[in-house]
């Protein structure tokens, strides 16, 4: 950040430039996704997938988002139309204004504040609110039923997610996600999910409850990006499309652009609490800024997989199932684990 | 309907009521199978009735019938009843024709025909738990199943020209015989399907979710599936020893050996959707023995000695009845002194079947509704004809 206020001079064009890295992130990030979830889904049932514009068809995703910028932007009639129009931006703001926090690097980071995580779970739950108007918008029952099972989802799995980051903070006993980060510097072994920087007991001790909370923020962070098997929002053979059934060209290409952001931001979470952020495995072995970013960015786009390998291999779960899941699962895993961390830094 | 809304008193005393919602599932809905019409009343997401409303793909296939100058042109008709399973309608009718017209056909042309007819089978059931995975939210098993699906389309294709409508059995016989190659891609296809089978048993049929969703949900008790005379996967799902490749035997059936499948409840209760969707997995199983036991003895012989050169019954009438994929698939077939048919009314399973929707979903959840839809296998063009 000082670098390029020293460059430019101009302390609210820094702001903006430095806000719009994580966009620009984002749409490149976007749009290799969209490709590579195309194309793994394709392999993974025996299929090709695109091929024919440009080298195995990479050049695809531009024709499709040329093709939704096209497109006519139909808003119902009976809709209402201010909630309608402002729902899709108001989803992908809180996804985009959790990217603030998140460090790509050692030296990159948008807002370098202390209570990162906790502003991240914040701005992020502006997603609901996005949804639920969409879904009432519309004017539309199959909507409205998917923003009511959204909502009622996303706050229901919110709070077992954040219970496991409860947990990671108790440990590391910061929530600034850099912070975060550089406490598991120095390579694999220091990462969280083997115990992170502590003496050898207190590591092991830790060992199953890190990998316990692991799980259960990767659960509960599947089903706030609704992904399958918790995609019932948008279930498509129940809910025609869930919330965003009336929605075409551009504004569903945002509502498609926030799912995607999210899936990087939740994978982001994940990677800063649990694999040691932009740090590299190998200690001082290929670290530094640069390589930092790559780091962070490897290990988020593995989460991402893993969540796109789920989606194509999974049947989905049904409404009162997914609620089980939460609330006698996961929560009353998640305090216990709680609990046991906190016997083990007391001690 | 009304005792399902309730009433809740606030402590103020005024009286809080929830509503149900009417919502319309269908026409265009993804996992309707078609274009069926369910109005749905809902309370919250639980199903309180189904109403199914039907006739959007009616073509008058009946009327049509009356219409031709052979009994023989007859068949391309039926073949677009059930268009998934169009070598199995041509069966019925013929079955039915044959029995009117007293004809005697060479033992080739049987066995042929149930080759056919239990490929078509195997393929039919093929997009029923593809689309029942769909329906679950599993995409990758539909396109496993839909790939071995085409190399059935292949071998029809290699016999008769056609993928999906095929005007492959004509009364007295065969439009044309097999070709050469046929006996060893079918072996082979055989061999390669069984793989894809167990294949889609560990990803779809026993994962985990899959059973989660589909146990316990949709049971159709035994006794109702009487009553509603439901039959095929649907009645045998629920327990009902009932086959009538096995007891009405028509063509060559009681030569070969096989099971009838029954659903046993094992993940959850008699005659739940996992219990039907089983049933026709293994089916297939079922259906690949007699494909082996046929293929590997069919006679020599000539598969269109038999065919009539004019059909012209005496007055009379004939019913003649198949195990289709989807069950009892029937032709009533009333004749007078004359080259067309008087009449004939086809008894089409998939809309029997379907019946019994609205007993077996009550109180079940959105999402179930559309699994119990999925586990009936219903195909539009012959719920509506």
């Amino acid at each position: 950040m000082e670098t390029l206020q020293t460059i430019l001079r101009e302390p609210i064009i820094t702001t903006v430039l430095l806000a719009l890295i994580p966009l620009v992130f984002l749409l490149i990030y976007a749009l290799v996704t969209l490709y590579g979830e195309m194309k793994m889904a394709a392999h993974i049932q025996n299929r090709l997938a695109y091929m024919e514009n440009g080298w195995h068809g990479t050049l695809q995703p531009i024709a499709d988002m040329l093709k939704l910028l096209q497109k006519e932007d139909i808003i119902p009639t009976a809709a209402d139309k201010f909630l309608f129009i402002l729902a899709p931006y108001l989803v992908f703001m809180g996804t985009y204004a959790s990217f603030a926090v998140v460090p790509f690097s050692s030296v990159f980071i948008g807002s370098n504040i202390d209570l990162g995580i906790f502003y991240l779970v914040a701005a992020s739950s502006l997603v609901v609110v996005g949804l639920l108007m969409s879904g009432w918008a519309s004017n539309n029952k199959w909507s409205l039923f998917g923003a009511l099972r959204s909502a009622a989802q996303i706050v229901s799995y919110e709070i077992p997610g954040v219970l496991a980051i409860l947990g990671v903070v108790m440990v590391l006993g910061t929530m600034n996600m850099q912070t975060m980060t550089q406490l598991q510097d120095g390579g694999i072994h220091n990462w969280l999910i083997l115990g992170g920087n502590f003496p050898l007991g207190q590591k092991l001790a830790l060992l199953p409850f890190m990998f316990l909370l692991f799980v259960i923020y990767l659960l509960s962070s599947m089903a706030e990006v609704n992904r399958t098997p918790f995609d019932l929002p948008e279930a498509e053979s129940e809910l025609v499309q869930g919330y965003n059934t009336e929605y075409s060209g551009m504004k569903f290409a945002i509502f498609y652009l926030a799912e995607y952001a999210n899936l990087f931001l939740v994978s982001a979470v994940v990677v800063v609490m649990f694999f040691g952020g932009w740090t590299s495995p190998f200690g001082e072995f290929m670290s530094g800024p640069v390589w930092g970013s790559f780091w962070f960015v490897l290990k988020g786009m593995f989460f991402v997989f893993l969540n796109i390998w789920l989606r194509w291999t999974l049947p989905r779960l049904r409404v009162d199932q997914l609620m089980y899941v939460s609330w006698k699962v996961l929560t009353p895993f998640a305090l216990f684990c709680i609990i046991a961390i906190g016997y083990i830094m007391v001690m | 309907m009304s005792e399902t809304i309730e009433k809740i008193k606030t402590s103020t005393g005024h009286v809080l009521r929830t509503e149900e919602m009417v919502v319309n599932m269908g026409p265009q809905h993804p996992s309707t199978h078609g274009v069926l019409r369910l109005e749905v009343v809902l309370d919250g997401e639980i199903v309180v009735d189904v109403i199914p409303h039907l006739g959007y793909l009616h073509r008058c296939f009946e009327k049509h019938c009356e219409h031709m100058t052979s009994y023989q042109q007859v068949i391309p008709y039926v073949d677009r009843m059930d268009y998934v399973a169009a070598m199995t309608n041509e069966m019925a009718y013929v079955v039915a024709a044959e029995k009117l017209l007293k004809i005697e056909v060479p033992e080739r042309v049987h066995y042929i025909r149930i080759i056919m007819s239990e490929l078509q089978r195997i393929a039919s059931h093929l997009i029923a738990i593809g689309t029942f995975g769909i329906d679950m939210g599993a995409f990758t098993p539909f396109l496993y199943y839909f790939r071995d699906r085409e190399k059935i389309l292949e071998l029809f294709e290699m016999t008769c020209g056609a993928r999906l409508l095929y005007n492959y059995i004509w009364i007295g016989g065969l439009s044309h015989d097999i070709p050469p190659q046929f006996v060893e891609k079918t072996k082979e296809f055989c061999t390669d399907f069984k793989k894809t089978l167990q294949e889609v048993n560990d990803l779809l049929n026993y994962n985990e979710i899959f059973i989660k969703r589909t146990a316990n949900v949709g049971i159709l008790p035994k006794d109702l599936a009487i009553n509603y005379a439901c039959s095929g996967p649907m009645l045998r799902g629920s327990g009902v020893n009932w086959d009538l490749r096995r007891d009405d035997p028509y063509t060559l059936y009681n030569k070969f050996e096989w099971d009838v499948i029954v659903g046993k409840g094992e993940m959850g209760t008699v005659g739940d959707v996992w219990d039907r969707n089983i049933v026709r997995q293994r089916e297939m199983w079922e259906s690949l023995r007699i494909i082996e036991q046929a293929i590997a003895n069919i006679p020599e012989g000539d598969v269109q000695k038999a065919i009539p050169k004019r059909i012209r019954p005496v007055a009379g009438d004939a019913y003649g009845r198949i195990e289709g994929p989807r069950g009892e698939l029937g032709f009533y077939i009333v004749a007078e002194e004359s080259v067309t048919p008087y009449r004939i009314k086809a008894r089409a399973p998939a809309f029997v079947n379907l019946s019994v929707i609205n007993e077996i979903s009550k109180g079940a959840m959105l999402a179930d509704l559309v699994a119990i839809i999925g586990s009936i296998d219903i195909v539009l063009g012959e719920v509506d004809r």
